[in-house]
């Protein structure tokens, strides 16, 4: 099959009974994960192992003008000290991520290691690998860094000002596809425009201007970052890393280190939680250098500190939203600027920001600024449904504001405005077959919204959302056993049970059960090439490629049988595991039988698929939220939560709805708690799970989940990415429920206690 | 550097001595010293729960213990919870309510669990969210998590 | 980390003399779940941790009806609470030892731990406070107490003299018509630092309208716990109504000198103030009148 082609509803397979898809089946990783014994990244254990650690930036903003580690070296114990120096000179290089595309590989090297500026507290310097990992520590007190201290720019509006301190001396914008002649914070600026947005001010009844705000927030990943090196002396390297793409680590590390692809094998271990977070490098090229000037295997793990202060997060961000609609409570033009912080390097994700913002919505006249701006915090990454969440909250808290001002009902505006397949989305593309208006209305007739809410100080918010998700390359290897089972190798690490929702697709076709697939995660010397997990493509890409590998296998044993029973083998069909003619004369195998069979003939079945589908097809949620606040304290207590989201195809409908439930409470902390606190010399001061307040299981109900399947054409059975979607809503959400309960709106996220406190008692 | 400690203690129902310098954590020595990584180090401050131990019948963080406080005492992890007929009740409510996505947080809330049911058998909704408060799962917004803990609930007052 | 030796002496005079010995390098290991962190942190540089739970001083929870409670400085939370009847008896000291972190903290944390932490937002020290409670200190000379409100002296920062430790706390057994209460505001519902701390307490007349003591107690306002005397002023002698209770609220507000940081502005910790002294004083007097 060609992995580019759209599949017609007509002719797919989403009409038939599935006897695989749509159960829930124990995952086949699970023992390992309730047991204990799954490996993940800081469990690797090698012989004569040392232990790294990295020096990292007291300062926020600062040159480093020299590092001594001579007397680091000194101490017993220590095996080597390494700087940026001992990274190749980068150049004007540059590295292809993939999924975030082509990137200038200095500031990559430098993310990694600072050569001769940090640009964030906690920005590495240097680092130690020695015999445990306390004297590891101990040496890093002996390193002596001198610093000039420069002013640091937290703040992405003060960030983009003209007499802005710089972080970079030659960062120049990309002023609208020009370069800038002087050099600035702001990296790029973008446009999209559709229609005329003169016009449609001019034909709205009620115009609102507004400005929303997004604090910088963490993946917050229980697993810190882990990798372990072994470089050994005739050039070949070896890594055990928990990363969301082993062969994103390669190429990073290749490129960093100029080491050539084939001698680098990357050993993806269970991955404790990546949410985008564990994309780019950080301790990688760090335990790779120290392994090889040590020459004996090196781990670099993380605490909890660098994890905050020098990973993720994603950004904080800038809205200034302008919309219109009429008195019948149609959208007519919608105006923005989005400016997000990057961190300490270009790259945030603003333009996904820009894309999502109005997706769930047909807007005709629109124009949406997008601003990429560097600031003293570590450079962003990817945080699930990467920039909807900041531009989205903004759209769908003034959409609330608008239901109040036209009394009407929410799940009504958003049917009346929501958008479907043909709608021009703002990049001039029109949307496919999307589930849009489905979710809206399996919000709209749920039991939860049916049921009025009663009580003092409580309000119900609803808020949708949109994620694009993502195709990109995926492979899998698959083996028939003598058995009849199925050995299933696949480039996909697994963060959220992806081994059986693959596995999964391959055993419909097969029509065998799914325990017969056994599926594990390879390394990149032992599968195809395969991009991130990320995206929400896991399902989608990496099981059409298993599903690819099915047909394979199934058309590999009607060609077999066929030979056995010297019949053509369109005279043969394979349905529940058992291969059979059709041509009357009732010859029949199972799987089983004839695995074994030509097993022992020595004909190996099996079959290595690499696929890159474009038809993603984007993903839709609608939420509801009740909740109470306390008028005193400020206090959001969470009452009811229900998520509606359209899964195209809910393959493992249980880890559908954990993604959804992960997402809405991922959503619900961004909303009330998360944010990093910084000083005014921009330390970082809540770089602990203590302080930077996570959602806990006391500060949350049950998550109430309803799956919406509008098939995704783009997939042989209709799979649509799952896993971003559900943390878009929720911000805007519960801003819509407090706003509905006492009166006060608030566009600042997080609407912590404090801030409640205040917007009420401003509105008294 | 200080003198090495040696420590003997029953961990998982067997009978161990080992040395560890006295800075060394409870976690530390059981994922370096013992092998024992099922116990995970997610914050090394007591503020998330992924090492959660039963040391002397109490759950406590082991990144927050020192190794050499547990002379003479009793330790139990998650590799000592399967036995010989197979699963944990708790460990296998967990696989079939899919209460885990990336697992790492796992090990600490099925300890967590453990604790709790061996303390109040039919605890509530409430008393789980309660008592799993000092155990963070950033994947599955915990609800699976504890419909996973009430469903083991009367199949350890069957084994009982 | 830094290294240090542990030591885990089984008298109190072995670990007087090795706090001698080692004067401010030492330091007594309680539950761990602040100390610990502090040294692998390096905000505390040490070379000796004694350890105090094999002390029988410090692991004594009894309760006597003439000399009322003897709660040990290492006596974890889940002792004080598992204690059916102790519990009861000192309610604000029972709410306190519930709410410090989660369950694995409160299986190690102790009161006396707590108090020797001195922080400022310290969740068992106001409510110690408004149980009136007195600390036991040793040291080579002898033992002598002092008041829990006068322990601290700024944060992280205590009386303890380099070479003292604390045994124990000592309370008096509740009066007739007793009631005392401690909560805390914090963002999530559990596993945070106060953003501000209240304990209350309350002796009401038989008619169980009229306060005949009162104490009122914050953390986290000011560079130690405080004991508001100016809000009990508000409160002994008269009836206890809105009107009184709005007057001890308002003199915590007056009281509370908070800082801004992370946890909370300056603004809304004086607020909160009000607020939480309002409420542990009402559940103070539900405590007193059910008694």
């Amino acid at each position: 099959m060609n992995p580019t082609q759209t599949m017609d509803p007509a002719k797919t397979e989403v009409e038939q009974k599935y006897k695989v898809i749509g159960t829930r089946p124990i995952r086949h990783d699970g023992v390992d994960k309730v047991t204990g014994r799954a490996v993940y990244g800081a469990d690797v254990q090698l012989p004569g192992m040392l232990h790294g650690k990295v020096l990292r930036s007291p300062h926020a903003h600062a040159r480093v003008k020299s590092v001594n580690t001579e007397k680091a070296e000194a101490l017993y114990g220590v095996k080597a000290v390494m700087t940026a120096a001992d990274f190749p000179d980068a150049g004007s290089r540059t590295a292809n991520l993939g999924e975030l595309g082509e990137v200038p590989l200095k500031p990559m090297c430098d993310n990694v290691m600072a050569s001769d500026k940090v640009v964030y507290h906690g920005h590495a310097v240097a680092a130690v690998a020695a015999t445990s990992p306390h004297i590891a520590e101990e040496a890093l007190k002996l390193i002596e860094v001198e610093y000039e201290v420069l002013p640091p720019v937290m703040d992405v509006l003060k960030a983009m000002e003209e007499d802005s301190p710089l972080l970079h001396d030659d960062l120049y914008t990309d002023e609208l596809g020009e370069k800038s002649s002087k050099p600035s914070n702001v990296a790029s600026h973008s446009r999209h425009v559709l229609g005329d947005i003169n016009q449609g001010f001019a034909a709205a009844d009620h115009i609102l201007e507004r400005e929303y705000r997004c604090a910088t927030v963490h993946q917050g990943y229980i697993e810190p970052h882990a990798a372990t090196a072994m470089w050994n002396p005739d050039g070949y390297l070896t890594m055990w890393v928990t990363t969301q793409g082993a062969f994103t680590v390669r190429t990073s590390v290749h490129q960093i280190l100029e080491i050539p692809v084939s001698k680098l094998k990357v050993i993806p271990t269970e991955i404790g939680g990546g949410f985008g977070g564990k994309i780019p490098v950080y301790g990688e090229p760090v335990a790779a250098v120290l392994s090889r000037k040590a020459r004996r295997p090196v781990k670099v793990v993380m605490d909890r500190t660098e994890v905050f202060q020098a990973t993720g997060p994603t950004s904080g961000s800038y809205v200034k939203l302008k919309m219109g609609v009429t008195n019948e409570g149609r959208i007519t033009a919608a105006e923005t600027m989005l400016a997000y912080e990057a961190g300490g390097y270009p790259g945030s994700v603003v333009s996904l920001g820009g894309i999502c913002m109005f997706a769930p919505y047909n807007v005709e006249n629109l124009t949406i600024d997008m601003y990429d701006v560097v600031v003293n915090k570590p450079k962003t990454a990817a945080y699930r449904a990467p920039g909807a969440p900041n531009s989205e909250f903004a759209a769908e808290c003034m959409i609330d504001e608008f239901c109040e001002i036209l009394d009407m009902d929410p799940m009504e505006f958003r049917l009346k405005n929501g958008a479907k397949e043909g709608d021009i989305q703002c990049h001039g593309i029109p949307h496919p077959r999307i589930g849009c208006l489905e979710t809206t209305e399996a919000a709209r007739d749920c039991e939860h919204y049916q049921t009025p809410l009663e009580g003092p100080n409580r309000g119900r918010g609803v808020a949708s959302g949109y994620w694009v998700n993502a195709g990109l390359t995926s492979s899998v290897t698959a083996r028939l056993n003598g058995d009849g089972t199925v050995t299933l190798q696949e480039g996909s690490t697994d963060i959220g049970g992806t081994r059986t929702s693959i596995a999964m697709q391959l055993a419909e076709v097969l029509g065998i059960p799914v325990e017969d697939v056994v599926p594990s995660v390879a390394d990149t010397d032992s599968v195809g090439y395969t991009e991130v997990t990320g995206g929400s493509r896991v399902t989608f890409a990496t099981g059409w490629a298993a599903y690819n590998a099915g047909q394979s296998i199934r058309s590999q044993l009607i060609e077999q049988a066929a030979a056995i029973w010297k019949v053509d083998k369109d005279q043969v069909s394979l349905a529940d595991g058992v291969i059979a003619t059709t041509n009357g004369d009732s010859k029949s195998i199972s799987i089983k039988e004839l695995a074994a069979d030509l097993s022992q003939k020595g004909i190996d079945i099996g079959s290595r698929e690499t696929v890159t589908p474009q038809n993603h097809g984007g993903a839709y949620a609608t939420h509801i939220v009740d909740v109470e606040v306390d008028p005193d304290t400020g206090k959001v207590t969470i009452l009811r939560y229900t998520a509606v989201q359209d899964a195209g195809r809910a393959i493992h409908p249980s880890y559908v709805e954990g993604q959804m439930q992960g997402g809405v409470v991922q959503g619900i902390g961004w909303a009330l708690n998360e944010e990093y606190y910084y000083n005014e010399d921009g330390h970082l001061m809540n770089s602990s799970f203590l302080d930077y307040r996570m959602p806990t299981s006391l500060d949350l109900p049950m998550i109430e989940t309803i799956i919406v399947e509008v098939p995704n054409p783009g997939h042989p059975y209709g799979v649509r990415g799952v896993g971003e979607v559900p943390i878009v809503p929720p911000q805007a959400a519960v801003s819509n429920a407090i706003a509905r309960a006492v009166g006060t709106r608030l566009g600042d996220l997080p609407m912590s206690p404090q801030r409640v406190v205040k917007a009420l008692s401003a509105k008294s | 550097m200080a003198a090495k400690v040696h420590v003997t203690a029953t961990i998982n129902g067997e009978p161990v001595e080992f040395l560890c310098e006295p800075r060394q954590s409870l976690l530390e020595v059981l994922r370096d010293e013992l092998k024992l990584t099922g116990s995970k180090e997610g914050c090394n401050n007591g503020n998330c729960g992924a090492c959660s131990v039963i040391l002397d019948g109490l759950l406590v963080d082991a990144c927050i213990v020192l190794g050499a406080e547990i002379d003479g005492c009793t330790v139990e992890t998650i590799e000592g919870l399967m036995g010989p007929e197979g699963l944990h009740p708790l460990q296998q409510t967990f696989l079939e309510n899919a209460a885990l996505q990336c697992g790492v947080c796992t090990p600490g809330f099925i300890m967590a669990g453990k604790a709790l049911l061996e303390k109040k058998p039919q605890a509530t909704e409430g008393d789980i969210r309660h008592w799993c408060a000092g155990n963070l799962c950033r994947c599955t917004g915990y609800d699976k998590i504890v419909r996973a803990i009430i469903d083991a609930e009367p199949q350890l007052e069957v084994k009982k | 980390m830094q290294a240090f030796d542990y030591v885990a002496p089984k008298s109190l005079s072995e670990a007087v003399s090795l706090l001698e010995q080692k004067g401010e390098r030492a330091r007594i290991l309680s539950g761990g779940t602040d100390l610990i962190v502090q040294v692998r942190e390096n905000r505390r540089d040490l070379d000796l941790i004694v350890d105090g739970k094999k002390i029988a001083e410090l692991m004594e929870l009894s309760f006597d009806s003439q000399s009322g409670l003897t709660l040990g400085a290492c006596v974890p939370c889940v002792r004080f609470y598992e204690d059916a009847r102790i519990s009861q008896l000192y309610p604000g000291l029972n709410d306190a030892a519930l709410l410090i972190g989660g369950t694995q903290i409160q299986n190690r944390a102790s009161f006396g731990g707590n108090l020797c932490n001195s922080s400022p937002a310290a969740d068992s020290i106001p409510a110690l406070i408004a149980h009136s409670a007195v600390c036991l200190i040793a040291g080579s000379g002898g033992t002598h107490t002092v008041a829990v409100e006068d322990f601290c002296t700024g944060p992280g920062r205590n009386v303890l003299g380099p070479k003292e430790l604390l045994v124990s706390f000592h309370i008096p057994p509740p009066p007739k018509h007793f009631g005392a209460h401690y909560l805390r505001f914090i963002p999530r519902n559990e596993m945070d630092i106060a953003v501000v701390g209240c304990g209350a307490s309350l002796e009401m007349e038989s008619d169980l309208r009229t306060v005949k003591k009162a104490r009122v107690s914050l953390g986290a306002v000011a560079p130690t716990p405080l004991l508001v005397a100016e809000a009990a002023a508000e409160l002994e002698g008269r009836e206890l109504d809105g009107g009184a209770i709005e007057k001890a609220a308002a003199a915590a507000r007056a009281a509370a000198r908070p800082i801004t940081d992370m946890r909370g502005t300056e603004e809304y910790r004086v607020h909160l103030a009000g607020v939480l002294t309002r409420r542990a004083l009402e559940k103070s007097l539900e405590r007193a009148k059910e008694e």
